[in-house]
């Protein structure tokens, strides 16, 4: 059973994510049921595709947020994979996607998602989070609130502290 | 003052008990204020539940590796190692004494102060780490990012604040990017570490050339303060000096700014190659001018938002930094220029040692922890605290950390200048050499580094004794002896006027030789003179450097690094490797070509 964190909740995951056989970069769809696609896949049958709203798309680090920025307002889902928890090139992409390009539906980190990435991926605008199936669910939880407070700005606290601070 | 003197001198161990927290004197630290100091709280409470999960097996040490060396701990040759941030450089007598303290209970009583201005200290037991940073963060200390793939400790100049030359207090600025970058959600898993400098002043006395970002202040004519960026500087297996990519970036906008910076690199920096995963790379791979115009256009959409930087935030900022008292004094102290006149120890001791201030009647003091025969950068526990006893006393209770690891008491009346140097002198901290051959930068090397390749402090110790005349060391007058163990370059030889690198040939440690490099307004990359040499013979090859620079300079006033810009390297490669050696090679060469 797949791990998924949304809202700060475990809840039963209705998604199933699809990868490429080794050695392809594209998958088979399903006609039905709720999947969440390779980009290669998604960029290839793009107009089927939009047109069902039970399809999802999965980025890698490196994409560019170009790559999906038209169908940002028909995208329920859109994941972004760490091979790595420590290649953060996620993060950009998250923050971009949402502060940039305005996307509001579900985002959602998946691969080697780790207790102890969950604050900062919290902060660069992902609410879902399907964890490495090691992970410990009650401990992953409560990295929710390792800090309290961040100076910085993030999608979360699009006003830095130090506006706050005078505001407080 | 005299207890802990005699303690040294006796060498007395002291109990390890907390340091009785006694007001201190006024002094220009930051004070933190409630959310800062929870924001450190909560960083030990999560280390502490990472080391526990990591000790009792569910956290893998490559998981735990990432979260422990953000927290400044290192796994090293024989045991951990744990690097203490001194923000800036800026310590108080109070810190200070609780390094001292932290340094005597979990270790072996001494630490190392770094390039990077902080602390290391060489055997704590992992268990113990969670309990040392608490014991940090009860003095508004920490380890945060001192270590691992994200943006390290802002080091500055030492003399921000008291300098002559100043335009900006760049601690203030230090610290306002320390809060950016501590905890920064987007920039916490960077392909490789990130280390910003800032200076203040019109000469540059942070390496800003040197490093990842470099930020130097600047005034216009209108009064109007902004920093000019430089970016993809630094040493390492690529020494680059870094391109300026802003002439002129009004204050406000720092910190957007630096957020473009770091998501561009974020975003682009390579990270299939570890050696080639640094900013300078991305820089050098797009071209300077290209990488500018990516940064713009990032900028283009972060400027004037919510990082905007505000004159009420500086202003904050500014306000919890204390800041010393002076006393209205004459520019002219009378009692000084006695001593100088009827004290050659003393007047050489200030010649080298004391810098102008900007307020009359007050100096800056660097106290050296270049004594021969000791470990470049290290001092005791009973040193720290006799070192914070003599800041209460002299220098309103504040230190700071150079990065060519001295420390310095930054405001000292000039009245009591020749008292103070009589107590550092008993303590082993006069020595009268900084900026001389024998201050020399040095990493901790192969005794203790497992990533060295070689060996540096016994290096060090060897040039040190063999140039102990100090007439002759102020005939040779300013001259950076820069030493690293690898090509991490922790010891900055890059920079160095005379660089030494230990490398390892089948198992052997050898050492290549560069100079004219150099750091601050001119910074240069140094070249490498030739073909390497083993340790025995370092110190000789010094000697005939030394050597062809007495022999060739213009005048006396010329020091070693104008030389070697203006006559070049051969004649200095002549005096170590002899004539018929470089005629042999030109022949080779010259067989090359044709």
């Amino acid at each position: 059973m797949e791990k998924l964190i949304k809202t700060r909740r475990l809840i039963a995951d209705n998604w199933q994510l699809l990868k490429p056989l080794e050695g392809q970069s594209e998958v088979e769809v399903p006609a039905g049921g709720a999947v969440i696609v390779p980009l290669a896949t998604w960029q290839a049958q793009r107009e089927a595709l939009r047109a069902r709203g039970d399809v999802g798309v999965w980025l890698d680090g490196s994409s560019d947020p170009e790559d999906i920025a038209a169908d940002l307002d028909v995208l329920p889902l859109i994941a972004i994979n760490y091979p790595t928890f420590q290649d953060g090139r996620g993060h950009s992409l998250a923050r971009l996607l949402r502060e940039r390009y305005g996307y509001d539906g579900e985002l959602r980190a998946i691969g080697d998602v780790l207790r102890d990435e969950l604050y900062y991926l919290l902060h660069v605008g992902f609410d879902a989070f399907a964890l490495r199936p090691d992970q410990n669910v009650d401990d992953c939880l409560a990295a929710f609130d390792d800090f309290t407070e961040g100076y910085q700005t993030s999608v979360l606290r699009p006003i830095p502290l130090f506006r706050r601070r005078v505001a407080a | 003052m005299l207890i802990y003197s005699f303690s040294l001198y006796l060498g007395l161990t002291r109990i390890a008990t907390p340091p009785n927290h006694r007001e201190t004197p006024a002094q220009r630290m930051y004070i933190y204020d409630e959310i800062d100091q929870r924001m450190v709280d909560e960083r030990v409470a999560q280390f502490r539940d990472q080391t526990r999960r990591h000790l009792a097996g569910t956290l893998s040490e490559e998981e735990f590796l990432p979260l422990r060396l953000q927290n400044g701990l290192y796994m090293q040759r024989h045991a951990h190692m744990l690097r203490i941030a001194v923000p800036y450089g800026l310590l108080s007598s109070r810190q200070l004494r609780q390094l001292a303290y932290i340094s005597r209970r979990y270790d072996k009583g001494y630490g190392h102060f770094t390039t990077r201005q902080n602390l290391q200290l060489n055997w704590p037991k992992l268990s113990d780490v969670p309990d040392i940073l608490a014991d940090l963060a009860a003095v508004q200390m920490h380890s945060i990012q001192t270590s691992g793939n994200c943006v390290r400790n802002t080091t500055t100049d030492q003399f921000a604040g008291v300098a002559p030359d100043e335009i900006v207090n760049s601690f203030v600025w230090c610290e306002i990017i320390r809060q950016w970058s501590t905890f920064n959600p987007e920039f916490a898993r960077l392909p490789r570490k990130f280390k910003i400098a800032v200076n203040g002043a019109k000469n540059d006395r942070a390496a800003v050339m040197v490093h990842d970002i470099g930020v130097h202040a600047v005034r216009t004519d209108d009064g109007v303060v902004g920093f000019r960026v430089v970016v993809g500087g630094g040493l390492g297996r690529t020494p680059i000096i870094g391109s300026l990519i802003r002439e002129f970036l009004p204050w406000p906008h720092l910190l957007s700014y630096l957020d473009a910076i770091l998501r561009v690199y974020n975003r682009y920096g390579r990270r299939d190659n570890k050696a080639k995963a640094r900013i300078k790379i991305l820089v050098k791979e797009r071209g300077p001018e290209n990488f500018a115009r990516e940064v713009e256009a990032e900028w283009a959409h972060l400027k004037d938002g919510p990082s905007t930087l505000t004159e009420a935030e500086v202003a904050r900022v500014e306000a919890q930094f204390t800041r010393p008292t002076y006393e209205t004094l004459p520019a002219r102290t009378p009692s000084l220029e006695a001593a100088l006149t009827t004290n050659k120890a003393f007047a050489a001791w200030h010649r080298r040692n004391v810098l102008a201030h900007r307020v009359p009647g007050y100096a800056a003091v660097t106290l050296s922890l270049k004594q021969t025969g000791v470990p470049p950068g290290d001092a005791t526990a009973e040193q720290m605290e006799a070192v914070a006893d003599m800041a209460d006393q002299y220098a309103q209770g504040e230190i700071r950390v150079t990065h060519e690891q001295n420390l310095v008491l930054a405001d000292v009346k000039q009245a009591a200048l020749f008292e103070l140097w009589e107590e550092a002198k008993a303590l082993g901290f006069a020595t009268p050499n900084i900026g001389l051959l024998t201050d020399i930068i040095c990493c901790p090397g192969g005794d203790f580094c497992s990533l060295a390749n070689a060996k540096s402090l016994p290096i060090a110790k060897a040039i040190q004794e063999r140039f102990d005349d100090l007439d002759y060391l102020y005939d040779i007058g300013d001259l950076d002896i820069n030493m690293s163990g690898c090509m991490n370059s922790c010891g900055h030889h890059h920079v160095g006027h005379i660089g030494i690198l230990g490398i390892d040939k089948q198992g052997e440690e050898w050492y290549q030789v560069s100079i004219g490099g150099s750091q601050g307004n001119q910074s240069s990359i140094g070249k490498i003179i030739g073909r390497s040499f083993a340790q025995a013979d370092v110190p000789g090859v010094i000697e005939r450097l030394i050597d062809c620079y007495i022999a060739h300079r213009a005048h006396e006033e010329e020091r070693f690094i104008e030389t070697v810009r203006r006559i070049g390297l051969d004649p200095f490669k002549e005096y170590v490797y002899g004539k018929a050696d470089q005629d042999a090679q030109a022949d080779r060469r010259q067989l090359a070509i044709a």
